[in-house]
Protein backbone atom coordinates (compact mmCIF):
# COMPACT_ATOMS: atom_id res chain seq x y z
CA UNK A 1 0.00 0.00 0.00
CA UNK A 2 1.22 3.48 -0.98
CA UNK A 3 2.24 5.46 2.12
CA UNK A 4 0.38 8.37 2.39
CA UNK A 5 2.47 10.72 4.38
CA UNK A 6 5.08 10.61 1.66
CA UNK A 7 6.92 13.48 -0.04
CA UNK A 8 6.41 13.09 -3.29
CA UNK A 9 8.94 14.18 -6.13
CA UNK A 10 8.69 16.35 -9.08
CA UNK A 11 10.10 16.08 -12.51
CA UNK A 12 13.30 17.07 -12.25
CA UNK A 13 16.07 18.43 -14.44
CA UNK A 14 18.70 15.58 -13.52
CA UNK A 15 18.47 13.38 -10.94
CA UNK A 16 21.96 11.37 -9.08
CA UNK A 17 20.14 8.35 -7.60
CA UNK A 18 21.44 5.96 -5.01
CA UNK A 19 19.57 4.21 -2.31
CA UNK A 20 19.68 4.45 1.58
CA UNK A 21 17.65 2.59 4.19
CA UNK A 22 15.14 3.94 6.62
CA UNK A 23 14.24 1.55 9.41
CA UNK A 24 15.65 -0.84 7.21
CA UNK A 25 13.46 -0.22 4.13
CA UNK A 26 15.62 0.84 1.06
CA UNK A 27 14.57 4.41 -0.48
CA UNK A 28 15.53 5.62 -3.26
CA UNK A 29 16.84 9.05 -2.94
CA UNK A 30 19.11 11.64 -4.65
CA UNK A 31 22.20 11.90 -3.65
CA UNK A 32 21.32 16.16 -2.75
CA UNK A 33 19.24 15.47 -0.44
CA UNK A 34 19.44 15.55 3.13
CA UNK A 35 18.37 12.49 5.60
CA UNK A 36 15.69 14.54 6.50
CA UNK A 37 14.43 14.52 3.11
CA UNK A 38 14.50 10.64 2.59
CA UNK A 39 12.79 10.23 5.87
CA UNK A 40 10.11 12.39 4.53
CA UNK A 41 10.41 10.45 1.09
CA UNK A 42 9.51 7.11 3.28
CA UNK A 43 6.95 8.63 4.88
CA UNK A 44 8.69 8.15 8.00
CA UNK A 45 6.28 10.36 10.36
CA UNK A 46 6.85 10.64 13.00
CA UNK A 47 10.41 10.14 13.05
CA UNK A 48 11.33 10.49 16.43
CA UNK A 49 10.47 11.00 19.85
CA UNK A 50 11.09 13.89 22.55
CA UNK A 51 13.06 12.95 25.62
CA UNK A 52 11.24 14.73 28.14
CA UNK A 53 7.62 12.91 27.57
CA UNK A 54 8.15 10.86 24.38
CA UNK A 55 5.50 12.44 22.24
CA UNK A 56 6.29 11.91 18.91
CA UNK A 57 7.81 14.25 16.44
CA UNK A 58 8.61 15.25 12.75
CA UNK A 59 11.02 17.43 10.98
CA UNK A 60 9.53 20.74 11.50
CA UNK A 61 12.19 23.38 9.76
CA UNK A 62 14.47 21.80 7.73
CA UNK A 63 16.76 24.85 8.04
CA UNK A 64 19.08 23.40 11.20
CA UNK A 65 17.14 25.49 13.80
CA UNK A 66 14.62 23.38 15.58
CA UNK A 67 16.44 19.99 15.97
CA UNK A 68 13.09 18.49 15.67
CA UNK A 69 14.71 15.83 12.64
CA UNK A 70 16.82 14.25 15.11
CA UNK A 71 17.81 10.70 14.32
CA UNK A 72 19.95 7.98 14.41
CA UNK A 73 22.35 8.22 11.20
CA UNK A 74 24.77 5.07 10.82
CA UNK A 75 24.54 4.29 14.15
CA UNK A 76 24.71 8.05 15.58
CA UNK A 77 22.34 8.97 17.59
CA UNK A 78 21.15 12.75 17.83
CA UNK A 79 22.28 13.72 14.51
CA UNK A 80 20.62 17.01 12.98
CA UNK A 81 18.94 15.13 9.90
CA UNK A 82 18.31 17.91 7.64
CA UNK A 83 22.08 19.73 8.05
CA UNK A 84 23.33 15.80 7.09
CA UNK A 85 23.44 15.09 3.46
CA UNK A 86 22.76 11.47 2.52
CA UNK A 87 25.48 8.30 1.46
CA UNK A 88 24.92 5.85 -0.49
CA UNK A 89 23.66 2.92 1.57
CA UNK A 90 23.21 5.28 4.60
CA UNK A 91 21.51 3.52 7.64
CA UNK A 92 18.67 6.10 8.84
CA UNK A 93 16.49 5.08 11.72
CA UNK A 94 14.26 6.99 14.28
CA UNK A 95 15.62 8.43 17.50
CA UNK A 96 13.64 7.14 20.04
CA UNK A 97 13.81 9.35 23.29
CA UNK A 98 17.44 10.26 24.38
CA UNK A 99 20.37 8.93 23.07
CA UNK A 100 21.42 5.90 25.02
CA UNK A 101 24.75 6.80 27.10
CA UNK A 102 25.67 2.75 26.92
CA UNK A 103 25.81 2.01 23.80
CA UNK A 104 29.30 0.91 21.95
CA UNK A 105 31.81 3.46 21.28
CA UNK A 106 31.76 3.93 17.86
CA UNK A 107 34.08 2.07 15.53
CA UNK A 108 37.02 4.82 15.12
CA UNK A 109 38.29 5.26 11.48
CA UNK A 110 41.99 6.45 11.01
CA UNK B 1 37.21 30.32 -5.63
CA UNK B 2 38.87 27.25 -3.91
CA UNK B 3 37.46 24.79 -1.84
CA UNK B 4 40.30 23.02 0.54
CA UNK B 5 41.70 23.01 3.80
CA UNK B 6 43.21 26.14 3.89
CA UNK B 7 41.89 26.70 8.00
CA UNK B 8 45.97 27.32 8.70
CA UNK B 9 46.01 30.53 7.64
CA UNK B 10 44.96 33.42 8.83
CA UNK B 11 42.38 35.65 7.02
CA UNK B 12 42.22 39.58 6.65
CA UNK B 13 38.29 38.57 7.02
CA UNK B 14 36.14 35.44 8.04
CA UNK B 15 32.20 35.71 6.62
CA UNK B 16 29.78 33.90 7.90
CA UNK B 17 27.00 32.28 5.59
CA UNK B 18 26.70 32.39 1.74
CA UNK B 19 23.20 33.47 1.64
CA UNK B 20 22.82 36.79 -0.31
CA UNK B 21 25.57 39.51 2.36
CA UNK B 22 27.54 36.29 2.45
CA UNK B 23 28.17 35.55 -1.22
CA UNK B 24 27.78 39.57 -2.61
CA UNK B 25 30.24 40.45 0.22
CA UNK B 26 32.61 37.08 -0.62
CA UNK B 27 32.66 38.79 -4.34
CA UNK B 28 33.34 41.92 -3.33
CA UNK B 29 36.22 41.31 -0.67
CA UNK B 30 37.63 38.88 -3.57
CA UNK B 31 37.38 42.28 -6.15
CA UNK B 32 39.42 44.16 -3.27
CA UNK B 33 41.63 41.96 -2.37
CA UNK B 34 41.18 40.61 0.90
CA UNK B 35 42.39 37.34 1.72
CA UNK B 36 38.92 36.21 2.94
CA UNK B 37 37.21 32.48 3.94
CA UNK B 38 33.59 32.23 3.60
CA UNK B 39 32.47 29.80 5.87
CA UNK B 40 28.63 28.13 5.38
CA UNK B 41 26.93 25.52 7.64
CA UNK B 42 25.12 23.68 4.13
CA UNK B 43 26.78 22.03 1.80
CA UNK B 44 25.83 24.36 -1.19
CA UNK B 45 25.57 28.13 -1.33
CA UNK B 46 22.69 30.39 -1.59
CA UNK B 47 21.44 30.29 1.78
CA UNK B 48 17.75 29.54 2.30
CA UNK B 49 16.21 31.93 0.14
CA UNK B 50 18.89 30.80 -2.89
CA UNK B 51 18.77 27.30 -1.53
CA UNK B 52 20.58 24.88 -3.98
CA UNK B 53 20.95 27.52 -6.61
CA UNK B 54 24.05 26.12 -8.03
CA UNK B 55 22.02 22.88 -8.99
CA UNK B 56 17.95 24.24 -9.36
CA UNK B 57 17.05 20.63 -9.29
CA UNK B 58 13.51 21.51 -10.46
CA UNK B 59 12.75 21.19 -14.02
CA UNK B 60 10.36 23.63 -14.26
CA UNK B 61 11.56 27.11 -13.47
CA UNK B 62 8.11 28.33 -13.46
CA UNK B 63 7.36 26.53 -10.24
CA UNK B 64 9.97 28.56 -7.94
CA UNK B 65 9.78 32.22 -10.22
CA UNK B 66 12.08 33.99 -11.47
CA UNK B 67 13.02 35.78 -8.53
CA UNK B 68 14.35 32.56 -7.25
CA UNK B 69 16.83 32.14 -10.14
CA UNK B 70 18.12 35.32 -9.87
CA UNK B 71 20.63 33.97 -6.98
CA UNK B 72 22.79 32.59 -10.01
CA UNK B 73 23.98 35.76 -10.68
CA UNK B 74 25.35 36.13 -6.97
CA UNK B 75 26.76 32.26 -6.86
CA UNK B 76 29.14 33.06 -9.84
CA UNK B 77 30.37 36.14 -8.65
CA UNK B 78 31.65 34.63 -6.16
CA UNK B 79 32.69 31.11 -7.75
CA UNK B 80 34.69 33.67 -9.91
CA UNK B 81 36.24 35.28 -6.84
CA UNK B 82 39.79 34.25 -5.14
CA UNK B 83 38.26 33.71 -2.00
CA UNK B 84 38.74 30.49 0.38
CA UNK B 85 35.04 28.62 0.15
CA UNK B 86 34.45 26.19 2.93
CA UNK B 87 31.26 24.65 2.70
CA UNK B 88 29.98 22.31 5.35
CA UNK B 89 31.47 23.98 8.36
CA UNK B 90 30.10 25.21 11.32
CA UNK B 91 31.02 27.85 13.57
CA UNK B 92 30.38 27.01 17.00
CA UNK B 93 32.11 29.35 19.23
CA UNK B 94 34.40 32.87 18.35
CA UNK B 95 37.10 33.49 20.73
CA UNK B 96 37.80 37.46 22.36
CA UNK B 97 40.36 38.10 19.21
CA UNK B 98 38.23 36.68 16.63
CA UNK B 99 39.44 32.98 16.35
CA UNK B 100 36.36 31.01 15.05
CA UNK B 101 36.24 27.59 16.43
CA UNK B 102 34.47 25.77 13.55
CA UNK B 103 33.33 22.19 12.91
CA UNK B 104 34.05 20.50 9.51
CA UNK B 105 33.84 16.87 8.14
CA UNK B 106 33.26 15.97 12.01
CA UNK B 107 36.40 17.74 13.13
CA UNK B 108 37.17 20.75 15.13
CA UNK B 109 39.42 23.31 13.67
CA UNK B 110 40.15 27.54 14.26
CA UNK B 111 40.26 29.87 11.61
CA UNK B 112 41.92 33.07 12.48
CA UNK B 113 40.43 36.54 11.21
CA UNK B 114 41.20 40.32 11.71
CA UNK B 115 37.55 41.35 10.90
CA UNK B 116 34.71 39.40 10.90
CA UNK B 117 31.24 39.63 8.53
CA UNK B 118 28.37 37.51 9.96
CA UNK B 119 25.55 36.71 7.10
CA UNK B 120 23.78 34.04 9.12
CA UNK B 121 20.41 35.13 7.80
CA UNK B 122 16.62 34.66 9.09
CA UNK B 123 14.96 31.95 11.02
CA UNK B 124 11.07 31.67 10.62
CA UNK B 125 9.93 33.37 13.79
CA UNK B 126 8.43 30.47 15.95
CA UNK B 127 4.54 30.05 16.02
CA UNK B 128 3.21 28.67 19.03
CA UNK B 129 -0.33 27.63 18.41
CA UNK B 130 -2.05 24.09 20.13
CA UNK B 131 -0.74 21.44 17.97
CA UNK B 132 2.39 22.74 16.55
CA UNK B 133 4.08 20.09 17.49
CA UNK B 134 2.44 17.21 15.78
CA UNK B 135 3.74 15.27 12.80
CA UNK B 136 2.48 16.41 9.60
CA UNK B 137 2.70 20.70 10.82
CA UNK B 138 5.73 21.91 8.85
CA UNK B 139 6.98 25.16 8.46
CA UNK B 140 6.43 27.30 4.88
CA UNK B 141 9.92 27.67 4.84
CA UNK B 142 10.67 24.11 5.37
CA UNK B 143 8.53 23.02 2.13
CA UNK B 144 10.30 25.84 0.07
CA UNK B 145 13.43 23.93 1.36
CA UNK B 146 12.45 20.72 0.41
CA UNK B 147 11.35 22.34 -3.32
CA UNK B 148 14.43 24.12 -4.11
CA UNK B 149 16.95 20.98 -2.50
CA UNK B 150 15.25 18.31 -3.69
CA UNK B 151 12.39 19.15 -6.15
CA UNK B 152 9.55 17.07 -3.02
CA UNK B 153 6.43 18.29 -2.31
CA UNK B 154 4.32 17.52 0.78
CA UNK B 155 1.15 14.88 1.10
CA UNK B 156 -2.33 16.00 0.77
CA UNK B 157 -4.61 17.61 2.45
CA UNK B 158 -2.74 19.96 2.17
CA UNK B 159 -3.51 23.41 4.62
CA UNK B 160 -1.50 26.66 4.85
CA UNK B 161 -2.13 28.72 7.56
CA UNK B 162 -0.20 31.85 9.16
CA UNK B 163 0.70 35.61 7.56
CA UNK B 164 3.26 37.15 5.95
CA UNK B 165 4.38 37.39 2.04
CA UNK B 166 5.94 33.73 2.35
CA UNK B 167 3.08 32.38 3.29
CA UNK B 168 1.45 33.50 0.01
CA UNK B 169 4.13 32.42 -2.33
CA UNK B 170 4.79 29.21 -0.58
CA UNK B 171 0.68 28.55 -1.89
CA UNK B 172 1.29 30.21 -5.51
CA UNK B 173 4.67 28.19 -5.84
CA UNK B 174 3.07 24.66 -4.67
CA UNK B 175 0.27 25.96 -6.60
CA UNK B 176 2.42 25.92 -9.69
CA UNK B 177 3.94 22.54 -9.06
CA UNK B 178 0.43 21.31 -9.65
CA UNK B 179 -0.28 20.27 -5.42
CA UNK B 180 -4.26 20.50 -4.83
CA UNK B 181 -3.74 22.95 -1.34
CA UNK B 182 -7.38 22.62 0.61
CA UNK B 183 -7.13 26.52 2.07
CA UNK B 184 -4.76 29.16 2.90
CA UNK B 185 -6.23 30.23 6.65
CA UNK B 186 -4.78 34.11 6.69
CA UNK B 187 -4.47 35.06 10.41
CA UNK B 188 -3.54 38.63 9.10
CA UNK B 189 -5.32 40.79 12.36
CA UNK B 190 -7.74 42.88 10.57
CA UNK B 191 -6.57 45.91 12.53
CA UNK B 192 -2.94 45.87 10.75
CA UNK B 193 -4.26 47.31 7.92
CA UNK B 194 -5.81 50.55 8.93
CA UNK B 195 -2.57 50.41 10.93
CA UNK B 196 -0.23 49.59 8.12
CA UNK B 197 -2.03 52.48 5.96
CA UNK B 198 -0.17 55.24 7.89
CA UNK B 199 3.13 53.70 6.36
CA UNK B 200 1.82 53.48 2.74
CA UNK B 201 4.70 56.56 1.59
CA UNK B 202 7.28 54.57 2.32
CA UNK B 203 5.88 51.69 0.26
CA UNK B 204 4.84 53.19 -2.56
CA UNK B 205 8.71 54.36 -2.90
CA UNK B 206 9.02 50.63 -3.37
CA UNK B 207 6.37 50.07 -6.43
CA UNK B 208 8.00 47.02 -7.86
CA UNK B 209 7.82 45.05 -4.49
CA UNK B 210 4.17 45.97 -3.73
CA UNK B 211 3.18 44.79 -7.08
CA UNK B 212 4.86 41.42 -6.33
CA UNK B 213 2.60 41.33 -3.40
CA UNK B 214 -0.75 42.04 -5.00
CA UNK B 215 0.47 39.76 -7.57
CA UNK B 216 0.93 36.95 -5.35
CA UNK B 217 -2.93 37.84 -3.94
CA UNK B 218 -4.36 38.49 -7.68
CA UNK B 219 -2.63 34.64 -8.70
CA UNK B 220 -4.20 33.14 -5.40
CA UNK B 221 -7.88 34.56 -6.32
CA UNK B 222 -7.51 33.61 -9.91
CA UNK B 223 -6.25 29.91 -8.47
CA UNK B 224 -9.27 29.41 -6.78
CA UNK B 225 -8.05 28.45 -3.63
CA UNK B 226 -10.12 29.39 -0.60
CA UNK B 227 -7.85 32.29 0.96
CA UNK B 228 -9.81 32.65 4.04
CA UNK B 229 -8.72 36.00 5.98
CA UNK B 230 -9.31 37.08 9.65
CA UNK B 231 -8.50 33.31 10.74
CA UNK B 232 -8.17 33.25 15.05
CA UNK B 233 -7.77 30.65 17.27
CA UNK B 234 -5.96 28.52 14.91
CA UNK B 235 -5.58 24.79 16.76
CA UNK B 236 -4.26 21.35 14.98
CA UNK B 237 -5.69 18.22 16.06
CA UNK B 238 -4.80 14.59 15.63
CA UNK B 239 -7.65 12.58 15.71
CA UNK B 240 -5.67 9.12 15.41
CA UNK B 241 -2.17 8.22 15.88
CA UNK B 242 0.23 10.53 15.94
CA UNK B 243 -0.16 13.17 13.17
CA UNK B 244 -2.01 15.54 11.97
CA UNK B 245 -5.14 15.28 11.07
CA UNK B 246 -7.61 18.27 11.38
CA UNK B 247 -7.11 21.67 11.42
CA UNK B 248 -10.12 23.48 13.39
CA UNK B 249 -9.87 27.93 13.67
CA UNK B 250 -12.39 30.32 14.13
CA UNK B 251 -13.63 32.92 11.81
CA UNK B 252 -16.24 35.93 12.57
CA UNK B 253 -16.96 33.84 15.95
CA UNK B 254 -17.79 30.31 14.39
CA UNK B 255 -16.17 27.29 14.55
CA UNK B 256 -14.83 25.73 11.08
CA UNK B 257 -12.37 22.62 10.84
CA UNK B 258 -10.45 21.40 7.47
CA UNK B 259 -8.97 17.53 7.35
CA UNK B 260 -5.23 17.90 6.20
CA UNK B 261 -2.14 16.07 6.39
CA UNK B 262 0.25 18.69 5.93
CA UNK B 263 -0.16 22.12 7.56
CA UNK B 264 1.86 24.28 6.73
CA UNK B 265 2.78 27.40 9.11
CA UNK B 266 4.28 30.51 8.34
CA UNK B 267 4.33 34.01 10.68
CA UNK B 268 7.09 36.21 9.02
CA UNK B 269 10.74 35.55 9.57
CA UNK B 270 13.23 36.73 12.37
CA UNK B 271 17.01 37.71 12.48
CA UNK B 272 19.19 34.73 13.42
CA UNK B 273 20.46 35.98 16.42
CA UNK B 274 22.40 32.84 17.79
CA UNK B 275 25.21 33.84 17.20
CA UNK B 276 25.39 37.48 17.40
CA UNK B 277 24.28 36.64 20.75
CA UNK B 278 27.12 34.36 21.89
CA UNK B 279 29.30 37.14 20.49
CA UNK B 280 27.55 39.41 22.90
CA UNK B 281 26.67 42.07 20.83
CA UNK B 282 24.52 45.06 21.74
CA UNK B 283 20.91 44.39 20.41
CA UNK B 284 17.61 46.54 20.54
CA UNK B 285 13.69 45.10 20.62
CA UNK B 286 12.26 46.10 17.24
CA UNK B 287 9.05 46.86 17.91
CA UNK B 288 7.87 47.24 14.20
CA UNK B 289 9.11 43.78 13.80
CA UNK B 290 8.73 42.02 16.95
CA UNK B 291 11.93 40.82 17.19
CA UNK B 292 15.42 41.34 18.62
CA UNK B 293 18.34 42.94 16.46
CA UNK B 294 22.19 43.17 16.70
CA UNK B 295 23.11 47.08 16.75
CA UNK B 296 24.69 48.26 13.58
CA UNK B 297 25.86 51.36 12.58
CA UNK B 298 25.47 52.45 8.70
CA UNK B 299 28.19 49.94 7.64
CA UNK B 300 27.17 47.09 9.29
CA UNK B 301 29.81 47.82 11.90
CA UNK B 302 28.49 46.77 15.40
CA UNK B 303 29.07 47.18 19.75
CA UNK B 304 32.40 45.64 18.65
CA UNK B 305 34.61 46.77 16.76
CA UNK B 306 35.73 44.69 13.76
CA UNK B 307 32.39 42.57 13.86
CA UNK B 308 30.19 43.24 11.15
CA UNK B 309 26.56 41.96 10.41
CA UNK B 310 25.16 41.90 7.17
CA UNK B 311 21.62 40.92 5.54
CA UNK B 312 18.56 39.93 7.18
CA UNK B 313 20.64 39.03 10.26
CA UNK B 314 20.76 42.64 11.21
CA UNK B 315 17.25 43.00 10.68
CA UNK B 316 14.90 42.16 8.07
CA UNK B 317 14.67 43.47 5.04
CA UNK B 318 14.72 40.75 2.70
CA UNK B 319 17.47 39.63 -0.21
CA UNK B 320 18.07 42.50 -2.51
CA UNK B 321 18.79 44.71 0.94
CA UNK B 322 21.16 42.01 2.04
CA UNK B 323 23.55 41.54 -1.24
CA UNK B 324 23.59 45.25 -0.78
CA UNK B 325 24.37 45.32 2.54
CA UNK B 326 27.38 42.71 2.56
CA UNK B 327 28.94 44.87 -0.16
CA UNK B 328 28.61 47.48 2.21
CA UNK B 329 30.24 45.98 5.30
CA UNK B 330 33.16 44.96 2.94
CA UNK B 331 33.83 48.35 1.47
CA UNK B 332 34.34 49.53 5.38
CA UNK B 333 36.07 46.18 6.21
CA UNK B 334 39.01 47.43 3.14
CA UNK B 335 38.45 50.84 4.35
CA UNK B 336 39.63 49.98 7.63
CA UNK B 337 42.32 47.30 6.82
CA UNK B 338 43.50 50.46 4.53
CA UNK B 339 43.19 49.02 1.27
CA UNK B 340 40.65 51.63 0.26
CA UNK B 341 41.24 55.23 0.70
CA UNK B 342 38.34 57.14 2.09
CA UNK B 343 37.47 58.56 -0.87
CA UNK B 344 37.03 55.86 -3.12
CA UNK B 345 35.18 54.13 -0.02
CA UNK B 346 32.27 56.59 -0.48
CA UNK B 347 32.54 56.52 -3.89
CA UNK B 348 31.57 53.20 -4.46
CA UNK B 349 29.33 53.36 -1.66
CA UNK B 350 26.95 55.93 -2.90
CA UNK B 351 25.40 53.81 -5.34
CA UNK B 352 24.63 51.26 -3.23
CA UNK B 353 22.88 53.24 -0.53
CA UNK B 354 20.52 55.01 -3.43
CA UNK B 355 19.52 51.00 -4.08
CA UNK B 356 19.71 49.79 -0.71
CA UNK B 357 16.93 52.98 0.61
CA UNK B 358 13.61 51.39 -1.58
CA UNK B 359 13.89 48.43 0.16
CA UNK B 360 14.02 49.68 3.54
CA UNK B 361 11.71 52.25 3.35
CA UNK B 362 9.05 49.66 2.46
CA UNK B 363 9.78 47.95 5.63
CA UNK B 364 7.77 49.66 8.40
CA UNK B 365 4.60 49.25 5.66
CA UNK B 366 5.79 45.54 5.41
CA UNK B 367 6.27 44.91 9.35
CA UNK B 368 2.88 46.11 10.36
CA UNK B 369 0.78 44.83 8.31
CA UNK B 370 2.40 41.24 8.89
CA UNK B 371 2.77 41.75 12.51
CA UNK B 372 1.78 38.21 14.05
CA UNK B 373 -1.56 38.16 15.98
CA UNK B 374 -1.15 38.71 19.57
CA UNK B 375 -2.50 35.12 19.98
CA UNK B 376 1.23 33.77 18.27
CA UNK B 377 3.31 36.11 20.32
CA UNK B 378 1.81 35.39 23.60
CA UNK B 379 -0.17 32.34 23.21
CA UNK B 380 -2.87 31.08 25.50
CA UNK B 381 -2.04 28.94 28.74
CA UNK B 382 -2.10 25.30 27.05
CA UNK B 383 0.44 25.89 24.14
CA UNK B 384 3.92 24.66 23.75
CA UNK B 385 6.33 26.94 23.97
CA UNK B 386 9.79 25.26 24.31
CA UNK B 387 9.42 22.63 21.64
CA UNK B 388 12.84 20.88 23.04
CA UNK B 389 11.13 20.64 27.13
CA UNK B 390 7.83 20.97 26.67
CA UNK B 391 6.78 23.81 28.59
CA UNK B 392 3.35 25.81 28.47
CA UNK B 393 2.94 29.04 28.41
CA UNK B 394 1.05 28.63 31.66
CA UNK B 395 3.91 27.44 33.27
CA UNK B 396 6.05 30.58 32.10
CA UNK B 397 3.34 32.50 33.23
CA UNK B 398 3.13 30.77 37.10
CA UNK B 399 7.22 30.83 37.20
CA UNK B 400 6.61 34.91 36.39
CA UNK B 401 4.23 35.15 38.96
CA UNK B 402 6.37 33.44 41.17
CA UNK B 403 8.87 36.15 40.59
CA UNK B 404 10.84 34.93 37.36
CA UNK B 405 12.34 38.44 35.66
CA UNK B 406 13.54 36.71 33.09
CA UNK B 407 14.37 34.02 30.56
CA UNK B 408 17.52 32.90 32.24
CA UNK B 409 16.23 32.65 35.45
CA UNK B 410 13.78 30.55 34.00
CA UNK B 411 15.77 27.58 32.49
CA UNK B 412 16.48 27.06 36.34
CA UNK B 413 12.55 27.47 37.20
CA UNK B 414 11.66 25.51 33.86
CA UNK B 415 13.78 24.34 31.80
CA UNK B 416 12.80 26.49 28.77
CA UNK B 417 15.08 27.03 26.29
CA UNK B 418 17.18 24.41 27.64
CA UNK B 419 17.19 21.50 25.17
CA UNK B 420 18.68 20.67 21.84
CA UNK B 421 17.61 23.67 19.59
CA UNK B 422 19.52 26.09 22.22
CA UNK B 423 16.23 28.78 22.50
CA UNK B 424 15.69 28.62 18.84
CA UNK B 425 12.27 27.82 18.65
CA UNK B 426 11.12 29.38 22.18
CA UNK B 427 13.47 32.61 22.68
CA UNK B 428 11.26 35.29 21.29
CA UNK B 429 8.12 33.83 22.78
CA UNK B 430 9.51 33.20 26.34
CA UNK B 431 10.81 36.75 26.77
CA UNK B 432 7.52 38.00 25.37
CA UNK B 433 5.54 36.33 27.86
CA UNK B 434 7.68 37.22 30.95
CA UNK B 435 7.44 40.98 29.47
CA UNK B 436 3.57 40.76 29.23
CA UNK B 437 2.96 38.95 32.62
CA UNK B 438 5.35 40.89 34.60
CA UNK B 439 4.30 44.26 33.27
CA UNK B 440 8.19 45.15 31.89
CA UNK B 441 9.30 46.22 29.25
CA UNK B 442 10.66 43.87 27.12
CA UNK B 443 14.11 45.31 27.27
CA UNK B 444 14.10 44.45 30.84
CA UNK B 445 13.59 40.84 30.52
CA UNK B 446 16.06 40.45 28.21
CA UNK B 447 16.77 37.33 26.30
CA UNK B 448 18.65 33.75 27.00
CA UNK B 449 22.58 34.04 27.56
CA UNK B 450 23.40 32.24 24.30
CA UNK B 451 27.27 30.47 25.15
CA UNK B 452 28.83 28.70 22.58
CA UNK B 453 29.37 25.62 21.06
CA UNK B 454 26.05 27.19 19.56
CA UNK B 455 26.00 23.71 18.02
CA UNK B 456 26.34 20.41 19.77
CA UNK B 457 29.43 18.74 19.16
CA UNK B 458 31.03 15.88 20.45
CA UNK B 459 33.87 15.53 22.83
CA UNK B 460 36.01 14.21 20.23
CA UNK B 461 35.50 17.38 17.83
CA UNK B 462 36.44 19.46 21.13
CA UNK B 463 39.03 17.75 21.77
CA UNK B 464 40.57 18.19 17.82
CA UNK B 465 41.08 21.73 19.11
CA UNK B 466 43.66 21.02 21.53
CA UNK B 467 45.83 18.63 18.73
Amino acid sequence: MPNASRFERLLTRSLDPTTVYVEGQAIKVDRHDTAAAAVLAAGLVPSRSTPASGSQRAPYCLMGACFECLLVIDGVANQQGCMVRIQEGMQIHRQVGARDIHEPPQEVTP
Amino acid sequence: MSDHDTTQNRYDLAIIGSGPAGMAAAAEAGRLGLHTALLDEQEEAGGQIYRAIGRAPLADEGVLGADYYQGRVLLEAMQAAAIDYLPGTTVWGVDEDLTLNVSRRGRSQQVHARRLLVATGAQERPVPFPGWTLPGVMTCGAAQVLLKSSAMVPPTPLVLAGSGPLLLLVASQLTHAGVPIDAVLDTTPRDNYRRAVRHSIGALRNPKLLFKGVGLLRALKRSGIPHITGVEELRAESEQGDQVSKVHYRRKGIEHQLDCRTLLVHQGVVPNVQLTRALELEHDWNAHQQCWAPRVDAWGETSRAGIFVAGDSSGIAGAQAAEEAGRLSVLQIARQLERLEEAERDKRSAPIFRRLSPQHVIRPFLDVLYQPARSFQVPEDDTIVCRCEEVTAGELRQIADAGCRGPNQAKAFCRAGMGPCQGRLCGLTVSQILADRSGLPIDAVGYYHIRPPIKPLTLGELADIAE
